[in-house]
């Protein structure tokens, strides 16, 4: 960019001389910065369009969320009332769902942390006969995506009758080759010595484990807890194969049968929405960066 | 190190047969039941007449299922639509996210507040942002349609998720909007890896800023690009929790996908067989998608 050296000539230059340079080429920089707000602007406002539409529609009479649906009215609370999340709760057994994705949720995110952490540490720490070989076994199987299995998976659920049970819904997803290889990964990083000069003050494996490494490997353990929230916290398909009544039966799946439901009305699922989102939106902005950080370091795997 | 040698041979000895596989233990034995065991069955079963219930003893039937499969329009319906997907959705997405991994890129105050906006609709899962745009997308009461009415004077009028011919476009556009911001938080990890002095050494090359961005950028980003095409490849033929809401496959058949055949095959009626043939032909698909990113990454590494 040739404005930067004239600039830098300016410099050196007497101050009037300065001024009348430097001048003209502010003026384009301005205005450069203000289109790129103006565009940003403009895309967060999409981006934002059905969040809030949904937020709104929540805090709306029934009818006036179809009503007003189709104009600007959409975004504004022109009439407010929490009917709908106490229809919700009633209609949709809502409190009851909560608890059955709570419980498979984070079942499955402290147990899988435990077991997978494990695992990478001793494929990472440990020698022993055939680690090289697991760790490739390891590596092979993130390939395989869980919608390649998940027909003989119901198979064989169906056969030990475990069908419609929290258990079917938490054990497939604990074990993971993938978060495995993160912690894999993340403990390959760490300098060994302090292991070592725990292990010579006589400290077991699992104290080693457990006071040295983990304290370490804080980043790692949390980018793992947020990834394996996400995808047990909106988990769909599955569901849909093992659970049948309302009883062990998760968000995802409450909200896709709340909607088939008659009378249909869409302040009542606005608010299903709302309790859904609400939460997890409210961690993701006070842990904005540890998320920012996961997802990215996903960027890993291939 | 204070301690003897052979205390030292003692602990490695130990650690060498007993602990490094209780630290592995939990994760090998899931992985066997939960992965691998239904994988080879998936396998196995797609070469039999396998049903959930059935009165008819089991055999095998060698290439039938899929025949059967590779006979079945919809099959090329659905893998039509899981193409046609990955035709739109790939490059369109991955443009739109890199603009916007530019845009928050800068170094101006707010940018932070932008990407967090651009980000949220990857925290919403999936099934509420279907449901959301389902009342977005109504052809009458919908907000999309009341503001294309409004800029085009009532000529545009699309039926959207109601129409064979718009359908899928709807679930498209949703898609991109719901995933956008995964692929931008991974290409904007890999702009703020890009060294400052290679555009330093562009500018004293008297590059533009276009040039910059093509001869410095987007080489630098090649690794993020490969996998952000590749992650959203896979997961185009995995396309499942939003069609399942919005359309069910319809109407007609126009959005069907390869998951939501497997689901209804495997599931809905009950033929576990031709279900885990869906999953294995599925799975080759991944996996070829898989191989040629590896080529691709090896091939620039050489």
């Amino acid at each position: 960019m040739r404005p930067m050296s004239v600039g830098r000539l300016a410099r050196s230059e007497p101050r009037s001389s300065q001024i009348t340079i430097i001048q003209p080429r502010r003026l384009p920089r301005v205005l450069g910065a203000l289109a790129t707000y103006v565009g940003m602007t403009l895309l967060a406002v999409i981006f934002l369009v059905p969040l809030l539409f949904e937020f709104v529609g929540s805090i709306k009479p029934n009818d006036r969320v179809l009503s007003e649906g189709s104009s600007w009215r959409a975004f504004v609370p022109t009439a407010i009332t929490f009917e709908n999340y106490g229809d919700a709760l009633a209609r949709a057994d809502l409190a009851h769902l909560f608890i059955n994705s709570l419980i498979i949720t984070s079942s499955i995110v402290v147990v899988g942390i435990i077991v997978n952490s494990l695992f990478g540490y001793a494929l990472a720490r440990m020698s022993f006969r055939g680690r090289g070989l697991l760790l490739g076994i390891v590596i092979a199987l993130i390939i395989i995506p869980f919608q390649a299995i998940a027909v003989p998976l119901f198979f064989m659920m169906a056969k030990i009758e475990l069908l419609d049970t929290y258990q079917v819904q938490i054990l497939p997803f604990i074990a993971s080759p993938f978060f495995t290889y993160l912690f894999y990964t993340f403990f390959l990083s760490i300098p060994k010595e302090l292991e070592e000069a725990a292990r010579v003050d006589g400290a077991g494996p699992l104290t080693v484990f457990w006071r040295v490494v983990v304290p370490l490997a804080r980043p790692v353990y949390a980018t793992v807890a947020i990834l394996s929230f996400l995808f047990a916290w909106g988990e769909l398909l599955w569901p849909v194969l093992v659970t049948r009544g309302p009883e062990v039966r998760p968000l995802p799946l409450g909200i896709a049968v709340f909607q088939t439901l008659p009378p249909l009305q869409w302040g009542d699922i606005m608010a299903f929405a709302t309790v859904m989102t609400l939460p997890l939106l409210v961690v993701f902005l006070a842990f904005q960066d540890a998320f920012v950080r996961s997802v990215a370091r996903t960027g890993i795997k291939g | 190190m204070i301690s003897s040698p052979t205390t030292n041979l003692k602990t490695r000895v130990g650690q060498d047969s007993v602990v490094p596989w209780l630290f592995s233990l939990p994760a090998i034995l899931m992985l066997i039941a939960f992965l691998v065991t239904p994988f080879v069955l998936a396998a196995i079963f797609s070469f039999t007449n396998l049903r959930l219930l059935s009165p008819i003893p089991l055999r095998f039937v060698g290439l039938q299922n899929y025949v059967r499969i590779l006979q079945d329009p919809i099959f090329y319906r659905a893998l039509g639509n899981n193409l046609l997907f990955v035709v739109i959705v790939v490059p369109v997405q991955t443009a739109l996210a890199l603009a916007l991994a530019v845009l928050v890129n800068q170094k101006l105050r707010g940018v932070k507040f932008f990407r967090t906006i651009y980000f949220a609709p990857v925290v919403t899962v999936m099934a509420v942002a279907a449901t959301v745009w389902r009342l977005l997308y109504d052809p009458d009461v919908g907000f999309i349609n009341g503001l294309l009415g409004a800029v085009s004077g009532g000529a545009v009028h699309p039926n959207w998720l109601r129409s064979t011919s718009t359908a899928f476009l709807a679930i498209i556009i949703m898609s991109i909007w719901q995933g956008v911001g995964f692929q931008m938080v991974i290409l904007l990890a890999g702009l703020q890896d890009i060294p400052h002095d290679h555009y330093e050494a562009a500018v004293v090359d008297g590059a533009s800023g276009w040039q910059q961005f093509r001869f410095v950028t987007i080489p630098q980003l090649r690794n993020q690009l490969l996998f952000v095409v590749t992650i959203t490849t896979i997961l185009a033929f995995r396309l499942f929790d939003q069609v399942y809401v919005m359309t069910s496959g319809g109407p007609l058949d126009s959005t069907q996908t390869l998951m939501l055949m497997l689901v209804d095959v495997g599931f809905g009626r009950q033929r576990i067989a031709q279900g885990s043939a869906i999953a294995v032909i599925f799975f080759l698909i991944v996996l070829s998608i898989s191989v040629a990113q590896r080529r691709l990454i090896r091939e620039e590494a050489t």
